[in-house]
């Protein structure tokens, strides 16, 4: 996926010179060619994130659209404050990629998780937070984050994500995606676990259990209408999402529902339990361990339908 | 006279508003006096009747908790009406103890140290990739040294030959909770930012004439930035703040109030 974001940045980038890419000495094998086509236009501030930040909102604020780009935690928890402070408070127009959502960095280690991500760029005023789920989601996230105008966080994913649509997207900010339909359900998931979820979902229709599959890649501004006609349509709403079980997708749609007085109906959040990951293993590896395989999604969200 | 003019001004306001909003940070705005007179009156290419000019020079105050001392000088310059002054720190206030880009002639709102730097050097670097004219000047504490995200910066600048990013310190050798040399010393601050590869100066920052001319006089040498050392002393011109630590805290009482209008010499 990231190698599809950064084609799609170097086409935009062609055609735009108002986009810069600011990047805090991670990239290698992907950022070079923007780096070659683009050279005043592309900064390596060093390993040095809050100044990358800074610098990028300086940019921002005369007019243009600089990303800034480093992997898992590293763009947004070292420099919090600079994109509180200064991308948000001043409705800054830069754009926060980071590569490798969730546990995508598997064996790496906590240090290189980004597991809490979704909650805390989600309770930043003026924040838009992307997690595009496959690649046609990905190249369509980029276009859409750059044309528009404000702080945008974009979750991307590490590589060779397989495709969760079959069809053509039409992808827009604050508006999911219905990737198939069902009445038993409403399963909502976020960003790359998506395949793993999908297979569930086609698990469960060949035992008859019909899900609503629904791809929710904007986690804000957060598409309230579809989550209150699935609950309203299906009497339960599972979400599934590679975040930590606080604060992310599971949340974000329990406010929904919590505020629409939906609170008559199934509901599960299938995401990572609170707690530091020292287990180690690869990313697929991981997401088994926290009931997050295709089976263990399957299960969870079996058992929620037939406890309707 | 036109210096000691604002920056008296700005002194008197500055004890003021905070004496009537009840807040901190004076010593901070007395401090910075001086060199935010001989900013706005010579230094700052500014058009108050039009804040968003794209050819203005780009002032950042990293230090601004200090906004009560800009306020009154951007009032001054008729950025905004002056009787907006005595809503500072109020309910439904114009002007908030830190400085904020709400505020018409406000670059950028700071509050938290460290973050003023950064935001200039990617303003700087802009410029140079667009051949703009414009400088850009950030102001900064003895705090905002001790912050990682400032050195981030200072290494930054000098990597891309900033020569139209000036920083200058109002050095007044006290921070929160003491002496700087008490709690992270500085020193030997010329020779750290010379190794860092920055063009240096340091100057007596109540001197207007030392002022002006480092400012005038900017970048220092081409192809660096430039920093400007200017030596000051907190609470400068009221005489029970100066060279306090407590006046980063506290603020006048009525008694105060009319003992510092009369050592500045002005009534408001």
């Amino acid at each position: 996926m990231r190698s599809v974001f950064n084609k799609t940045l170097l086409e935009l980038a062609k055609k735009d010179d108002r986009i810069f890419m600011v990047l805090a000495d991670i990239g290698y094998g992907e950022i070079e060619p923007f780096a070659q086509a683009f050279p005043d236009r592309y900064f390596n501030v060093g390993v040095a994130e809050q100044n990358m930040t800074g610098i990028a909102c300086g940019i921002a604020m005369e007019g243009n659209i600089p990303v800034t780009y480093s992997i898992a935690n590293f763009p947004t928890l070292r420099c919090l404050e600079q994109i509180r402070n200064d991308v948000c408070y001043h409705n800054a127009n830069v754009k926060i990629v980071i590569i490798g959502g969730g546990v995508a960095y598997g064996p790496l280690g906590i240090s290189h998780h980004s597991t809490e991500d979704l909650a805390i760029m989600r309770a930043l005023p003026n924040m838009v937070v992307l997690a595009p789920s496959d690649l046609a989601e990905a190249s369509e996230a980029t276009k859409a984050m750059i044309k528009y105008d404000g702080p945008i966080y974009y979750r991307c994913g590490y590589k060779k994500e397989p495709p969760i649509h079959e069809d053509s997207i039409d992808f827009k900010i604050g508006r999911a995606i219905t990737v198939c339909d069902g009445t038993d359900a409403g399963v909502i998931y976020t960003g790359t676990i998506g395949y793993n979820a999908k297979l569930a979902v086609k698990e469960l229709d060949k035992k008859g259990i019909k899900c609503r599959f629904i791809s929710m890649h904007t986690v804000k501004p957060i598409d309230s209408e579809i989550i209150v006609k699935a609950a309203k349509e299906t009497g339960a709403i599972i979400t599934v999402e590679e975040h930590n079980m606080m604060g992310g997708l599971g949340g974000a749609v329990a406010e929904v529902l919590m505020d629409s007085n939906l609170t008559n109906i199934k509901c599960k959040r299938i995401a990572l339990p609170d707690v530091n990951i020292s287990k180690v293993g690869s990313q697929e590896w991981l997401r088994e361990q926290y009931g997050m395989s295709p089976q263990g999604i399957a299960d969870t969200i079996e058992k929620t339908v037939r406890q309707k | 006279m036109e210096y000691l003019r604002l920056a008296t001004l700005i002194r008197a306001y500055a004890v003021r508003m905070t004496h009537r909003g009840k807040s901190g940070h004076v010593g901070s705005s007395l401090s910075m006096a001086d060199l935010i007179s001989v900013l706005y009156t010579k230094i700052l290419r500014v058009n108050p009747s039009q804040p968003d000019w794209q050819e203005r020079d780009r002032f950042i105050l990293s230090k601004g908790h200090a906004a009560a001392g800009v306020y009154v000088a951007l009032a001054e310059k008729g950025f905004f009406p002056k009787d907006w002054l005595d809503t500072y720190y109020q309910d439904n206030g114009r002007l908030s103890g830190h400085i904020s880009h709400h505020v018409p002639g406000v670059e950028f709102s700071t509050g938290s140290l460290g973050h003023g730097l950064p935001v200039a050097a990617g303003m700087a670097i802009n410029a140079k990739r667009k051949n703009k004219n414009y400088r850009i000047f950030a102001l900064l504490s003895d705090g905002d040294c001790n912050e990682g995200s400032t050195w981030e910066s200072i290494m930054f600048a000098a990597q891309h030959h900033l020569d139209n990013l000036i920083a200058i310190l109002d050095y007044n050798k006290i921070q929160a909770l003491g002496r700087s040399k008490d709690i992270i010393d500085l020193e030997p601050l010329t020779e750290k930012l010379k190794a860092f590869h920055w063009a240096v100066k340091e100057i007596n920052g109540h001197n207007y004439q030392q002022i002006e001319d480092a400012l005038t006089n900017v970048p220092l040498e081409s192809s660096k930035p430039s920093f400007i050392i200017a030596h000051t002393i907190k609470g400068k011109g009221v005489s029970f703040f100066e060279d306090t630590v407590s006046c980063h805290y506290k603020y006048a009482n009525e008694e105060e109030l009319e003992k510092a209008y009369n050592e500045l010499g002005v009534k408001i």
